[in-house]
């Protein structure tokens, strides 16, 4: 959600339950419009919070003029509890609460190598998993395997989780941003929202990413689509089918998307209005079992 | 202004400038002379002529110049994009930067003009337009250029606002093509004062009249013309004034041609797309409206202040605002008001707000209520016969058909399989049963009652994992079946909910003092307990940091379902008396061990780890002002169940998909083995069918059986022909 309108999104989002405290929303309203000086993004987004066992994450996301370049992803750690018996006023990690740390892009190889983790996060940054694998070595001529301990840093399974978060998840409505004929993407800002009918359909709502799909469709399809608007993939066609829960809430007056692969992801819109954001409140884990579940 | 440096006046001027002379506005503004209004001191052109200054007429094409000229905040951009090539042929003079002067030479200027003003002037004839009523302007040119005829020259400007449409390529009827006049290339088109040829007046009326013809000319398909849309484009853009209309001219484009066809509902007729929402709005409204009826006012005030179920939601809702859990506060208020209506609707004693389910399509809202002494048996009962009409049909059936088959001869083997024991339910107000929930699907929406769960519902929910649709008629499907249909698997996982997750600060609930509780309770555990009122409350900071300090309040399940443990067996011996066949029952049954789980009151340090990790996670609400802030657990177990205490309070809450947290994957048990048909007695043998050669090869042997027959046969027959012959 955008760090303008921090406020009214929290409040349109809050049908998930998880919202945030107030001391948390004034410290971020400083703090975002802080880190918007400094590292001189045209937007920033509040991404959300990845709950950990002993401290969450606080995510925020920089985006530059073009909408869909690669974003810039932030993270904060929030206070959390003492490891231990210490005085009750030691804080563990000593992180500001209003400093932003960069975190580096997310890499395929990155992608992989966290995918073998599972479980909660631990909420420092600095943790590592340890995680054993057979390794082919050869030594001489001889190949064995041996088991070798791998460790992995929490830092690179939150930066992949928040990749993989953003690359099947996060969604933007259709008209919001539009692409110019010179390439870059803007934000549309005659968009004045979808109408009610097309905020009940999935297919007014697209993958916040470069488009994967868009060219394996077929020419007659094409026909029908506005190049400037209809530039990423819909959300109608997401596999599995089902994967996402559309509800109206308030009689009409807010339409809300949760993903159920992500469970957390909360997307909202009030229908011809320009209000709209998503936020990912989770424990950051994948919900392997949908197919079970539907 | 048509001065130089428009930017900084132009509306302003706009006014003032009408009267003045336009011709003199475009030579101050090459001469940056930012004159608000025109002087005479115009410097000749071929434009300049005081027949223009003086008729009435040339009010239309002064108004037009004038606007061209002050168009320029407006087009100088369109203006710079449009035509960037022919700038750079025009040395790079830009518009807007005449601030330079320019001198006044007539034939840079007419470049500037054409080039540089071609796009100008066409937006400036529209723009003309809008002033000035749509179409008239056209006639008032062409009446003006009738008039003023020896201005031929002043017309160019007009035309050229026309011809700009053919310089620009767009394919045209053919009468202009065929037009001699018009055989000038784009350039020449321009009609270049300079060159002293000037063409015929005539073609040019006839190519505004072809122009504009063409402009409004509407296609079968839709009834908007060009000049039309052009014209309500334009209206919008100097009504709201956007900035940078450039960069949003397509979308503009694509919102008037919308609007056109889309005209916004008259205020007489309801727009059909919002009615939901002014549905439900009138429904929460009802929410709002005291239902007393009038009359006793006061005195109903009195009653509702001193006692009533409801409890303080909002007083809830903040404390856990605080940790960052909950739902928004009007969100929070209307919930408030639809739980005080279901007090008033049913005999209810106790309430709580336990949660919110997230569904598929709707979400459930829970409240946790207690009836009244002795108000609930009515619709229970009813219930219960339901349930157990249900349950019973089984075996039942089995019974009678199992008679029916006895009457055939032949008896078919009876099958070994005995649908085990059915745990029986926990009564009302006990065990898993304590609580009565009625969930609706938003507040306003009526309050509909979860019926009570059974032991076997409990137990199947622990093998399913589904997401709840919102609808509570809709079916499980599922393997193993689940007994029931959404509403029973929401009132079990409810019940499992509230089984692991209600807890309560240590030494808020006691159990109640009496001598020999536990020899009585054989083992089983307490299952009552009481307010402590000497409770004083827990320092938040030790609340946060050992989990000893927190107790579940509410008993645990056993893994039969049920909270207190009850041998099936038992209840089987009842069956008996039913029927002979039943006496099977007794053959194969194991030994049921008895079933332990951990008492009332545990601390949460005792509860079992997930994957060594603490089941549960401790903070403060605000770490800057620990002095004020709330300890807020949460739960890893199930994710959504949170808890808070402060002080003497405290309460839990779930808002959640309603599914246990486990880092394995769901693994759906496998189906059961295939039973064997029929055990082999001497009756019924099993064999296998004999295959095709078996019986070719006996089908053979017959034949042969019966060839040799026939030959022994014959050779008796010869046999006997010989001895007759004999």
């Amino acid at each position: 959600m955008d760090a303008e309108s921090l406020l009214l999104s929290l409040e349109l989002a809050s049908g998930s339950g998880q919202g945030l405290s107030p001391d948390r929303r004034a410290s971020l309203l400083t703090s975002l419009t802080l880190v918007k000086r400094d590292y001189r993004y045209d937007r920033v987004l509040f991404w959300g919070r990845i709950l950990g066992l002993v401290a969450d994450y606080y995510i925020a996301q920089g985006l530059s003029e073009d909408q869909l370049a690669p974003r810039k992803t932030l993270y904060r750690r929030g206070r959390g509890r003492k490891l231990g018996n210490q005085d009750p006023g030691d804080v563990v990690g000593s992180l500001n609460c209003m400093e932003w740390s960069l975190l580096p892009p997310a890499t395929e190889e990155m992608v992989v190598q966290t995918s073998v983790l599972k479980g909660r996060f631990m909420g420092d940054p600095s943790h590592e998993y340890e995680h054993t694998e057979l390794q082919k070595m050869s030594e001489g001529e001889k190949v064995f395997e041996e088991e070798v301990v791998v460790q992995i840093k929490e830092e690179t399974r939150l930066v992949s989780v928040i990749d993989q978060i953003d690359k099947a998840v996060a969604v933007i409505p259709r008209g919001a941003l539009f692409k110019t004929p010179f390439g870059p993407i803007h934000v549309n800002r005659t968009f004045e929202g979808l109408s009610l009918s097309e905020a009940k359909k999935l297919s007014s709502y697209f993958h916040f990413k470069e488009p994967v799909e868009l060219k394996n469709k077929t020419l007659l399809e094409k026909a029908d689509l506005d190049p400037s608007l209809d530039f990423m993939d819909p959300l109608e066609h997401d596999i599995p089918k089902g994967s996402w829960s559309i509800q109206m809430e308030r009689g009409n007056a807010l339409v809300v998307l949760r993903s159920l692969l992500w469970p957390g992801l909360t997307f909202f819109h009030a229908p011809r209005t320009k209000n709209y954001g998503y936020i990912y409140v989770g424990t950051g884990e994948k919900n392997i079992d949908l197919p079970f579940m539907l | 202004m048509g001065d130089p440096s428009p930017d900084p006046e132009p509306q302003p001027q706009q006014p003032s400038s009408r009267r003045s002379s336009q011709v003199p506005q475009r030579r101050s503004r090459e001469l940056s002379l930012p004159q608000p209004s025109i002087s005479e001191e115009v410097p000749q052109t071929p434009f300049d002529g005081p027949a223009m200054q003086s008729s009435q007429g040339i009010l239309a094409s002064q108004t037009n110049l004038q606007d061209w000229s002050s168009g320029p905040p407006l087009t100088a951009q369109e203006n710079l994009a449009m035509y960037p090539t022919e700038e750079a042929q025009l040395g790079g003079v830009e518009y807007p930067s005449l601030n330079m002067g320019f001198p006044s030479e007539l034939q840079p200027q007419p470049y500037l003009e054409e080039g540089g003003m071609q796009a100008s002037r066409n937006v400036s004839l529209m723009l003309q337009q809008l002033q000035q009523g749509q179409g008239s302007l056209f006639q008032q040119l062409d009446s003006t250029y009738l008039e003023t005829q020896p201005d031929y020259l002043g017309q160019f400007n007009m035309y050229q606002g026309e011809d700009l449409q053919f310089d620009q390529g767009v394919p045209h009827g053919p009468y202009m093509r065929d037009d001699p006049t018009l055989q000038y290339s784009p350039s020449e088109l321009g009609f270049m004062p300079f060159s002293a040829e000037v063409p015929e007046p005539e073609p040019r009326e006839l190519a505004v009249q072809n122009a504009k013809a063409y402009l409004l000319q509407t296609s079968a398909g839709c009834s908007l013309s060009l000049y039309e849309h052009l014209v309500n484009l334009l209206t919008k853009i100097l009504n709201q004034r956007p900035e940078d209309p450039l960069s949003i001219l397509e979308s503009l484009n694509r919102t008037t041609q919308r609007e056109w066809f889309h005209p916004k509902l008259d205020t007489m007729r309801d727009d059909p797309e919002l009615e939901p929402t002014y549905e439900m709005a009138e429904r929460q409204k009802g929410l709002f409206l005291r239902s007393s009826a009038g009359g006793e006012g006061e005195q109903e005030m009195e009653e509702e202040v001193a006692e009533t179920a409801v409890p303080n939601i909002m007083e809830t809702a903040f404390y856990f605002e605080q940790a960052g859990v909950g739902l928004s506060s009007d969100e929070s208020f209307r919930i408030f008001m639809a739980l005080k209506q279901l007090v008033e609707q049913q005999p209810i004693h106790t309430c709580r707000f336990w949660g919110k389910i997230l569904g598929l399509s709707r979400n459930y809202l829970v409240a946790e209520v207690e009836f009244r002494e002795g108000e609930e048996e009515g619709e229970e009962e009813e219930v219960e016969e339901m349930m157990e009409g249900g349950e019973g049909l089984d075996p039942h059936g089995e019974e009678e058909g199992e008679e029916d088959e006895e009457k055939v001869t032949d008896v078919i083997p009876k099958p070994m399989w005995r649908p085990p024991p059915i745990v029986p339910k926990e009564e009302s107000r006990s065990g898993t049963n304590k609580y009565l929930y009625f969930v609706c699907n938003e507040p306003g929406r009526p309050w509909t009652r979860l019926p009570h769960v059974t032991p076997l519902q409990i137990v199947q929910a622990r093998k399913i994992k589904k997401f709840f649709t919102g609808y509570l008629d809709a079916p499980i499907v599922s393997f193993p079946p689940f007994p029931g249909n959404e509403a029973n698997y929401l009132r079990a996982q409810i019940a499992r909910i509230s089984a692991a997750t209600h807890i309560s600060p240590l030494g808020f609930y006691q159990f109640s003092e009496e001598e020999g509780d536990e020899e009585e309770e054989g083992g089983a555990g307490r299952d009552s307990y009481e307010e402590n009122p000497d409770f004083e409350g827990i320092p938040v900071l030790e609340l946060v940091d050992s989990m000893a300090n927190w107790v579940h309040h509410t008993q645990h399940i056993l893994p039969q379902g049920r909270c207190t443990w009850v041998n099936p067996l038992q209840k089987l011996e009842e069956e008996e008396e039913l029927g002979e066949e039943e006496e099977k029952a007794d053959e194969g049954v194991e030994e049921v061990e008895q079933e332990v789980g951990p008492p009332l009151l545990t601390p949460l340090s005792e509860d079992a780890e997930i994957m060594h990790i603490s089941p549960w996670t401790a903070r403060l609400s605000c770490s800057l002002c620990p002095q004020y802030s709330v300890a807020v657990v949460r739960s890893n177990l199930w994710p959504g169940a949170y808890a808070y205490a402060s002080g003497k309070k405290f309460e839990n809450l779930y808002i959640g998909w309603g599914h246990k947290y486990s880092p394995e994957n769901f693994n759906p048990p496998l189906p059961a083995p295939i039973q064997h048909e029929y055990p082999s007695s001497p009756d019924v043998m099993e064999m296998s069918d004999p295959t095709v050669e078996e019986e070719q090869a006996l089908k053979a042997a017959q034949e042969q059986a019966l060839a040799a027959a026939e030959e022994e046969e014959e050779d008796e027959e010869e046999d006997e022909d010989e001895d007759l012959d004999d």
